[in-house]
């Protein structure tokens, strides 16, 4: 029983991040319709960028608390300028063209972003610097850490907040009617393209989060951690349903949870002949049968006009 | 300020070989209601959305207040004062009635993006204002206990309602109605009615699309002609009822 708790804590701490990063997808999918497969750069680029700022701060004797938040404020003004700039270099000049094409320049960009952040970063794993005490804490047999335990209360907190800003502010009104009808929309004197902008730079400064949580987690970074990131988010935002932003946070937290009791069971179950370090499959077999089974996820509408 | 509110220009608009608009020109004069009939496929929703910039004109063009519009610019018409319905009811179905109208308010309303994330003391100040507003429209067009239901759970008559009420946020200085009535009994049809003379004594100009040549013969100014995408005649319904080409268009003779 301890390994089932523990590696359901385990999931919700994952769960928290893919569904920080699983909200942007969606968001820009509910919006205008596209699968942005950059997103999961824009996450590493504020792992990196916060691993520079934190450690620069800290060198010249800032408390590494403070630093550590210099580097969250930075990570996501990079990541929110990086998200504006994509959609407005890569994908506006797009708009209107068959699907493909834009899906095809997301996929480029993704590319190019990592290849950028090997030139800046290096090609060797970077440490990231620990923000916060070791601190050890110990319910019903399994064990967690602060850090765990920040990232779920600072992912609950953003998500809060995305929830508050999409259903109550004028922007998020904007938004949601965006997404049902542009056409109407501008007519009501809705800017689209401001709306969609913005609909980037929030899904950025929520990975920008997302990407100073996985570097303390993990404690480690590098210019390609950010493909098998997205990619399992993107899982996440179908699991929940793509478009719907309860189906992105619902699906992230379900599939970190599926995916840490995989890798805490796949031993017992295959007789010691797979190991944990194939707890990547759960994700992509979870992918599979919710496109077989259930291609709307778990919270989506029908989307016949958008599929 | 000149007595013109909207002319438009020998506006043209083709579809491959289909022509859409041939060369329409007229004019709209403050204040009043303007009737725009033609048979199914005359090109009144054509000239609709060219006027506001769903459609690019291939030729010609519409002074609006002094100005010229500019095209394939929706949500700056809408800035400059135009608003409309549809012939088929667009609706943001999933959101409630209030909110459809409190999107109508976005042109006249400051706050940005950066607003909106910070949740300044103006910003939180603008979106109550907002929402005061539209709850006043919702009371105008008289839908205000249905406020909170979502829009696609309204009935049909109601979601016409919430439609005017939407494009009335947008305080335009002409509101456009794609066939209000149609659809609506005699009963629905004479509240309509009662409306858009309302909405005319309160000062906006309307431009009214219409089938039911009763309901535009009794409540326009003057009225306009479409057939085959020409203007056949403009003038005051009691010649327009009476020009010999308006009857062989309607009866096809």
């Amino acid at each position: 029983m301890d390994i089932f708790l523990q590696q359901i804590i385990n999931g919700l701490v994952q769960g928290s991040i893919y569904a920080l990063v699983a909200l942007g997808y969606t968001m820009v999918y509910g919006i205008m319709g596209l699968i942005n497969f950059a997103h999961g750069e824009v996450v590493m680029i504020g792992t990196l960028v916060s691993i520079t700022v934190t450690s620069t701060l800290a060198a010249a004797g800032v408390p590494l608390g403070l630093a550590g938040l210099g580097g969250l404020i930075a990570a996501m003004l990079v990541c929110m300028a990086l998200g504006w700039s994509l959609e407005r270099i890569a994908y506006r000049p797009l708009r209107g063209s068959p699907r493909l094409t834009p899906l095809i320049t997301a996929i480029g960009m993704s590319i190019v972003l990592q290849n950028l952040a090997m030139i800046i970063w290096g090609r060797n794993y970077l440490t990231f610097p620990p923000l916060l005490p070791k601190v050890n804490f110990e319910f019903a047999g399994a064990h967690f850490t602060l850090v765990q335990v920040a990232i779920v209360l600072l992912s609950a907190a953003m998500m809060g907040g995305l929830v508050f800003l999409v259903y109550r502010t004028k922007l998020g009104m904007a938004m949601r009617a965006t997404a049902q009808n542009p056409a109407v929309a501008s007519l009501l004197g809705v800017n689209t393209n401001r709306v969609i902008a913005a609909a980037f730079v929030v899904g950025s400064a929520l990975a920008a989060v997302a990407g100073v949580m996985v570097g303390s987690y993990y404690e480690i970074a590098h210019y390609q951690m950010g493909f098998m990131l997205g990619l399992k988010a993107f899982t996440a935002a179908v699991l929940g349903g793509i478009g719907n932003l309860a189906g992105a946070m619902a699906g992230g937290v379900l599939l970190g949870i599926i995916e840490a009791l995989g890798a805490g069971y796949i031993g017992d179950f295959t007789g010691g002949f797979l190991g944990s370090h194939y707890q990547d499959i759960f994700a992509f077999v979870v992918l599979i049968i919710v496109l077989m089974f259930k291609p709307s996820g778990l919270f989506g509408e029908k989307t016949g006009d958008r599929a | 300020m000149s007595d013109v509110l909207l002319a438009a220009n020998a506006v043209a608009k083709h579809f491959g070989g289909v022509k859409a608009l041939r060369d329409v020109s007229l004019s709209i004069r403050r204040g009043e209601i303007y009737g725009l009939i033609g048979p199914n496929g005359a090109g009144k929703t054509t000239f609709f959305n060219c006027m506001t910039g769903l459609y690019i004109p291939d030729g010609g063009g519409f002074v609006f207040d002094g100005q010229p519009l500019k095209a394939d610019a929706p949500h700056q018409a809408a800035e400059r004062g135009i608003a409309r319905t549809f012939q088929n009811i667009r609706l943001f179905g999933n959101m409630t009635a209030l909110e459809n109208v409190m999107v109508g308010r976005h042109v006249r309303t400051a706050a940005g993006v950066v607003g909106a994330m910070l949740q300044s003391k103006a910003t939180r100040a603008e979106e109550a204002a907002i929402r005061q507003k539209a709850m006043e429209l919702l009371h105008y067009v008289r839908i205000e206990d249905r406020a909170d239901d979502l829009a696609k759970n309204l009935s049909y008559g109601d979601q016409r309602r919430l439609e005017i009420a939407r494009a009335l946020a947008t305080e335009p200085k002409l509101l456009c109605l794609d066939e209000p009535a149609a659809g609506m009994n005699a009963t629905e049809t004479g509240e309509l009615r009662a409306l858009i003379e309302g909405i005319r004594q309160d000062g906006t100009t309307v431009l009214l699309i219409e089938h039911d040549v009763k309901l535009v013969m009794g409540l326009c100014d003057r009225v306009a002609v479409l057939d085959y995408g020409a203007l056949v005649i403009e003038d005051v319904p009691a010649v327009v009822q009476k020009d010999q080409r308006v009857i062989e268009a309607y009866l096809g003779a």
